[in-house]
């Protein structure tokens, strides 16, 4: 089957190995992702103000451009793009008086876009089109053994209108992890904030939230954390670089997308997983377990 | 803390800015505490999330400009989807921020172009928009 998605900035450029280890494995499991023309930035962030209609539009259009190209979903696999999106077209949806005023904003459109198109992260498309069970039959090289801890962050399930999962104790990621095979770690830390955009100005709280979230993980036993945000990857990963050298004691961890597991799983080339884009290099553990050659 | 209270302070146009702007009714809030038990961020506060909506309640513009707690907030929302009395504690911190940010006397909380050479090549794109979208006018 075809499916639209909307890739978002960073997943074309710093999470190429998100985007890249998505499509071949969804590829693999015969669902063709088509990338969606002439989309824009989402604008990152939902604006929370009553006023403020015009940060709604970047959203909007792209969801117009999926309904232009005769889409009725789109997938993304950028947790802050999901959440851009998927509050938009809520708002859109729930809002009689800013539905107006957002038509009357885009009327030099050619189409009218009222909230026709559904948003979909992919670990959703992977639960309710796939199937996890029956995903479970396609695992080629079960990830049997790796001891994996699921990390949410914030903008896959918060807040309610999202409705992915349940707020407190979501599970989408550890049944996934589950149908490839692998162990899962019950970590309290799962949904705590890992900083978001203060990594451009507060790096130090970066750090403190990146040190306790993963030394959780890490006292629990994981070989390694699965998360799917570029934000959460770059605060997690790329920060341990920081926390090293605050906390000398930090033994640092892997961090994967989970589409790179999924790929593993899915027994592809180790080549799509991008895994020079990887701040902690997750070979090593993976050779040493056999996952890959 | 010594802070000076007034009915004028409490009917201000601020307080009227802030409920207009988050949607919010903020006498909603009877300072339970669960939006700061559970912030992860309120270790480096020095106003806790709960005090900052007292404030609101008070009309202390300048106790809350003058504090950082809503330039620690990271928009988790763990506040907003826990409070029992269904504030939207993230909405009303977002609005204080734009309180500052609107304010033309006021300089941007981030100024983009102090951002180096260095971090331009380094962040995610959304890293950087995420923090223009909160910090800036």
């Amino acid at each position: 089957m075809k499916l639209f998605y909307y890739p978002g900035c960073t997943v074309k450029t710093k999470a190429k190995n998100l985007e890249a280890s998505a499509l071949a494995a969804m590829k693999e499991l015969d669902v063709e992702l088509v990338e969606v023309a002439s989309w824009n930035c989402c604008g990152t962030v939902f604006g929370m103000s009553t006023d403020d209609l015009l940060h709604q539009l970047a959203p909007l259009r792209n969801l117009l451009r999926v309904k232009e190209q005769g889409g009725d979903k789109v997938v993304t696999m950028c947790s802050m793009c999901y959440n851009t999106l998927k509050r938009a077209n809520h708002l859109i949806r729930a809002d009689e008086e800013k539905k107006k005023l957002l038509v009357d904003f885009m009327s030099e459109e050619t189409e009218r876009y009222e909230g026709e198109v559904e948003v979909l992260h992919l670990l959703e498309v992977l639960r309710d089109v796939v199937g996890f069970e029956q995903l479970k039959e396609k695992v080629k090289v079960p990830l049997q053994g790796l001891k994996l801890d699921p990390y949410y962050g914030c903008m896959l399930t918060r807040p309610q209108e999202i409705g992915l999962d349940n707020l407190e104790n979501p599970t989408i990621l550890e049944d996934f992890l589950v149908a490839l095979g692998a162990e899962v770690i019950k970590d309290p830390m799962k949904t705590e904030c890992c900083g978001s955009y203060h990594t451009v100005n507060e790096v130090d709280v970066v750090v403190e939230r990146g040190y306790g979230i993963l030394n959780s993980a890490l006292k629990k036993g994981a070989d390694a954390m699965v998360l799917s945000c570029p934000l959460c990857d770059y605060n997690m990963d790329h920060r341990q670089r920081e926390i090293v050298k605050k906390y000398v004691d930090f033994g640092g961890i892997p961090i994967f997308y989970f589409t790179q597991l999924l790929a593993i799983a899915l027994g592809l080339e180790t080549s799509v997983n991008h895994f020079d884009l990887n701040y902690v290099d997750p070979l090593p553990l993976l050779k040493e377990r056999n996952f890959v050659a | 803390m010594k802070v000076e209270l007034s009915s004028e302070k409490v009917n201000s146009d601020f307080v009227k800015k802030v409920e207009e702007l988050s949607g919010q009714n903020i006498l909603s809030c009877y300072q339970c505490g669960k939006c700061s038990a559970g912030c992860p961020s309120s270790y480096a506060m020095d106003l806790l999330p709960s005090q900052v909506i007292r404030m609101v309640q008070l009309g202390l513009q300048d106790e809350i400009v003058n504090s950082k707690t809503v330039w620690l907030c990271a928009s988790c929302l763990t506040c907003s989807v826990r409070c029992p009395r269904g504030v939207d504690i993230a909405a009303i911190f977002e609005a204080l921020r734009l309180v500052v940010t609107r304010d033309k006397d006021k300089l941007n909380y981030v100024e983009p172009s102090q951002i180096t050479a260095e971090q331009l090549e380094e962040l995610p794109q959304i890293a950087l928009i995420s923090n223009f979208r909160k910090f800036t006018g």
